[in-house]
């Protein structure tokens, strides 16, 4: 006479099925049109059957041994997990917050890395900027042609002092900005990920850049064109190359704890780098949209040396009160 | 149907609630990661193209060189931020992923965050495009065998799922997310209710119920809801000779194993109350 009897775990799902239905209804219209969608009785109504679909798959787990239940309630309630602990701040909310305190902060934070990223950089710009001084040879290893665009130490110096005041025809100048944000967003991109093979294709991209800045230094104040190349650089470069110094920074700290994890395992300790290195990130894109619009437009349009100077410090001073300067300190979240 | 309930097995993970459940996610397959991959391609690249025809010829107004720019400027955007914008949205997923029925979920309790999205999709830039530009370099600037290292280097990063056991792509290593599979599986009927509009011509002894463990339970299961009539016939077949059933008159093949399949469930379910749980045949609990 066995199996005569309905089974228990028949009847259990008789029992709560309608509750695992609402829950259902409740989950496609979060997934559809989103939480505001829901009226009132329904969001008081979410957590309790969150709950109970939960216990349902605890029993159900122990004594049923239907297939169909059980991949049902662990998709259900998996669903709703992702819902109920997803992410839940406004996007604005986000936004704002990103500015005001989890951009500076993970700046600051990373203070170490940054600081090791410009001497690497500074490093290899003195590196070249003697080479190239001593032997004009030498910038031709350091530069692809395609960026030296006829500024050789062959140029004479009314060529090369032309080409600090006038890049090419100013009807280009919008290309060139969003083209130069695109590829220097793409540099420190490649700066930040590349970190990740234990930072050393990171020290040696930011080395490269380094030799490039220094041997274009040095055909310029070979030609006693220091003072003005200096104007041409800083005005975007105060931005551009710190955002590219704050990428490798990033990167490093990403390559740091992939290399030593200390006590965590080896991807713990690389996705806890890699929060903090991600959020600087997107901020060195935005500030590499604001060097795009200082190099394509400010450049070409200032030539005075002193105002170039003027808005490149200015610019660098704001970048450093607004990472490091003090700053209220405020309760989490 | 054995080779589904062991692959589940292989790709099910621990996702522990806080009210201390364990979900026991599945991960995604790569498969249907690819395609996810190949779709979300197509989608980017035939917008672009739409978008690229509708600013140019939309933008003369203005000057070309207006419209170049902001095609530039969204050509970036899109590129970089398609998948950020999706997978920030409840759904965790983009268009293509959807499709292949598939999220991204943070590998730890913690949810997942806007800055892992962001974490997981800077690194595509070398996960993909790293590979691609070595292999599109031309052999006369640069030595080919450089080349050849470079792409033998970043093909490390084109390959990594395939040589970990959570299938994570660098950036969601970095990131701490991965990807899972996201089906709504319908609520599918509970088979032994069927049973009772079977007539009471099935009635088995202990012993005929006490041939089979829960492992054969499951595979019957998926037999009966597949219902392909050769699997059918050849079941209820080895099942009546198993349990020395002698077969009735009219009697169904497809019957007899829903009365079975209740009948075997009862048994195992009231021993399960009682804490025994019978894998499968060969074990003697």
């Amino acid at each position: 006479m066995v199996g005569q009897i309905t089974l228990k775990s028949h009847r259990f799902r008789a029992e709560r099925e309608d509750s695992w239905r609402e829950l259902e209804v409740i989950l496609k219209a979060i997934e559809g049109r989103g939480m505001k969608s829901l009226s009132d009785a329904q969001i008081v109504a979410l957590p309790r059957l969150y709950r109970s679909t939960l216990s349902s798959l605890s029993v159900a787990r122990a004594t049923s041994l239907d297939q169909g239940v059980i991949l049902y309630l662990e998709s259900l309630t998996a669903r709703a997990y992702y819902i109920l602990y997803g992410s839940q701040v406004s996007l604005g909310k986000r936004i704002s917050t990103f500015f005001l305190r989890d951009w500076p902060l993970a700046a600051k934070a990373l203070w170490k890395e940054t600081a090791i990223s410009a001497a690497l950089t500074l490093l290899a710009t003195v590196l070249a900027f003697i080479l190239v001084k001593n032997n004009p040879d030498w910038f031709y290893t350091f530069m692809p042609d395609s960026m030296a665009q006829g500024r050789t130490p062959a140029a004479s110096a009314e060529t090369l002092r032309e080409t600090l005041y006038h890049d090419g025809d100013a009807d280009g100048l919008g290309i060139f900005a969003s083209f130069l944000f695109s590829h220097n967003s793409k540099v420190a991109i490649f700066a930040f990920a590349l970190g990740f093979a234990f930072c050393i294709p990171t020290a040696i991209l930011l080395m490269y850049n380094g030799f490039i800045l220094g041997s274009f230094i040095a055909i310029f104040s070979e030609k006693s064109l220091g003072f003005e190349v200096g104007g041409w650089l800083i005005i975007h470069g105060a931005t551009e190359i710190f955002a590219i110094i704050l990428a490798g920074a990033a990167g490093l700290h990403i390559g740091k704890a992939v290399a030593f994890p200390g006590e965590l395992t080896r991807t713990e300790s690389a996705s806890k780098a890699g929060s903090a290195a991600s959020l600087l990130m997107a901020g060195v894109v935005i500030m590499l949209f604001f060097a795009g619009l200082l190099e394509g437009f400010g450049r070409q349009l200032i030539t005075n040396d002193l105002i170039r100077y003027g808005i490149g410090l200015g610019t660098l001073t704001i970048w450093m009160l607004y990472f490091y300067g003090p700053r209220r300190q405020e309760s989490s979240e | 149907m054995v080779g589904v309930i062991s692959q589940r097995k292989v790709d099910q993970r621990r996702l522990i609630t806080p009210e201390g459940i364990d979900l026991q996610v599945q991960l995604a397959d790569i498969g249907a990661r690819i395609g996810a991959y190949v779709i979300d391609q197509i989608i980017i690249n035939v917008g672009l193209v739409a978008a690229f025809f509708l600013i140019v010829f939309g933008g003369i107004s203005a000057g070309p060189e207006v419209a170049i720019t902001i095609f530039i400027l969204v050509n970036f955007f899109v590129r970089n931020f398609y998948y950020m914008f999706f997978e920030m949205g409840p759904k965790a997923a983009t268009p293509g992923k959807r499709m292949s029925k598939i999220r991204v979920a943070s590998r730890s309790h913690a949810r997942l965050t806007a800055n892992a999205v962001f974490a997981r999709n800077a690194l595509r830039e070398i996960e993909i495009n790293l590979p691609l530009s070595f292999l599109f370099m031309s052999g006369d600037s640069v030595d080919g065998w450089i080349s050849l290292l470079g792409l033998l280097w970043s093909g490390i990063f084109l390959f990594f799922p395939l040589f970990n056991k959570d299938r994570l792509r660098a950036g969601d290593l970095i990131a701490g997310t991965w990807v899972v599979r996201a089906p709504k599986p319908i609520l599918a009927k509970d088979l032994a209710s069927e049973k009772a509009d079977l007539d009471s011509a099935f009635i088995f002894t202990p012993e005929q119920v006490e041939a089979y463990g829960v492992h054969e339970l499951h595979v019957l299961e998926n037999v009966i809801r597949a219902n392909e009539f050769q699997t059918v016939k050849d079941v209820a077949q080895r099942i009546r000779n198993k349990i020395k059933w002698s077969k009735g008159m009219s009697e169904g093949d497809l019957d007899f194993l829903k009365a079975y399949y209740a009948a075997l469930r009862g048994r195992l379910e009231t021993r399960l109350l009682f804490g025994v749980r019978r894998k499968d045949k060969f074990d003697k609990t």
